[in-house]
């Protein structure tokens, strides 16, 4: 009965990640949302790990983890850098290389 | 209901809850704060499904260190001039307003239509299934490769954060 349930929940997870990348404009925010986004994969791999009683999808949940976080630490350098430059973190405003 | 069903729409409440927060509030302090909040309740649901391992690092990895990382980020920029959430109706946003909810129907009708599940891999488990033990020789048996690839990616994200952050001298 969980393991129905919890992807489900992951599911709504995802979503609300998903809208909130589309309508945050401050960047630290979207990021924020990238990992929501993540988490809600990670819980539907360990759901479907628990009812296959099988550790792979543990090790992609390890692995999910090690990229969030050098994703969040490139990321936030950018927003860092982006900052210094022009004294916002709105993605509105990064548009240097919009065609 | 049993008592176990209760405890796991508990925590899937509270976790939705804060996912809405995360996205909804204005202050990006609040954002992580609640971030943190769920980041927490994922680590409760893999204790449920028998991954203590994972919720070990869940904890220690992802609400402690890279949620620090976000705080110390959102304290170092000075945010003062708040965007207000709903400045102007773009087409943006108001798709993406109508498009969350048609993807959590598309993501519930795939669940609930998947095939069932076959009976499983059941692998010798050494020390059970979740196990710290487990996870750690199948990291470095089966997937000795993947394991030292994520190391050099973690040396070059380390390398990458260092440069981009750091203070031109000119």
């Amino acid at each position: 009965m969980m393991t129905s349930f919890l992807p489900l929940v992951a599911a709504v997870l995802f979503s609300i990640g998903a809208v909130g990348v589309l309508v945050r404009r401050n960047a630290i925010v979207i990021l924020m949302c990238i990992e929501l986004m993540l988490n809600a994969v990670n819980l539907t791999f360990a759901s479907y790990s628990y009812e296959l009683r099988s550790m792979t999808g543990h090790i992609f949940i390890f692995f999910v983890m090690t990229v969030a976080a050098a994703e969040a630490a490139v990321g936030l350098g950018i927003v860092i850098a982006v900052f210094r430059k022009r004294q916002s973190a709105d993605v509105d405003e990064m548009n240097l290389m919009k065609w | 209901m049993s008592s176990q069903m209760l405890v796991v729409n508990g925590i899937a409440f509270v976790a939705i809850f804060s996912a809405l927060m995360v996205v909804f509030h204005r202050n990006p302090m609040m954002s992580v704060v609640f971030l943190i909040v769920n980041l927490i309740c994922i680590a409760l649901f893999f204790l449920l499904l028998q991954a203590q391992f994972l919720f070990a690092i869940q904890i220690i990895i992802y609400a402690g260190a890279i949620m620090v990382l976000f705080v110390f980020v959102v304290m170092l920029l000075n945010l003062r001039q708040e965007e207000k959430l709903h400045p102007t109706w773009k087409i943006q946003r108001i798709l993406a307003f109508l498009g969350g909810p048609l993807l959590v129907g598309a993501l519930w009708t795939a669940l609930w239509h998947r095939s069932p599940s076959s009976e499983g891999f059941p692998g010798s488990f050494v020390s059970g299934f979740g196990s710290t033990e487990d996870m750690g020789r199948l990291l470095f048996s089966d997937y000795l490769f993947q394991f030292e690839a994520a190391s050099v990616l973690l040396v070059v994200a380390m390398i990458g954060a260092v440069i981009l952050a750091r203070r031109k001298e000119s």
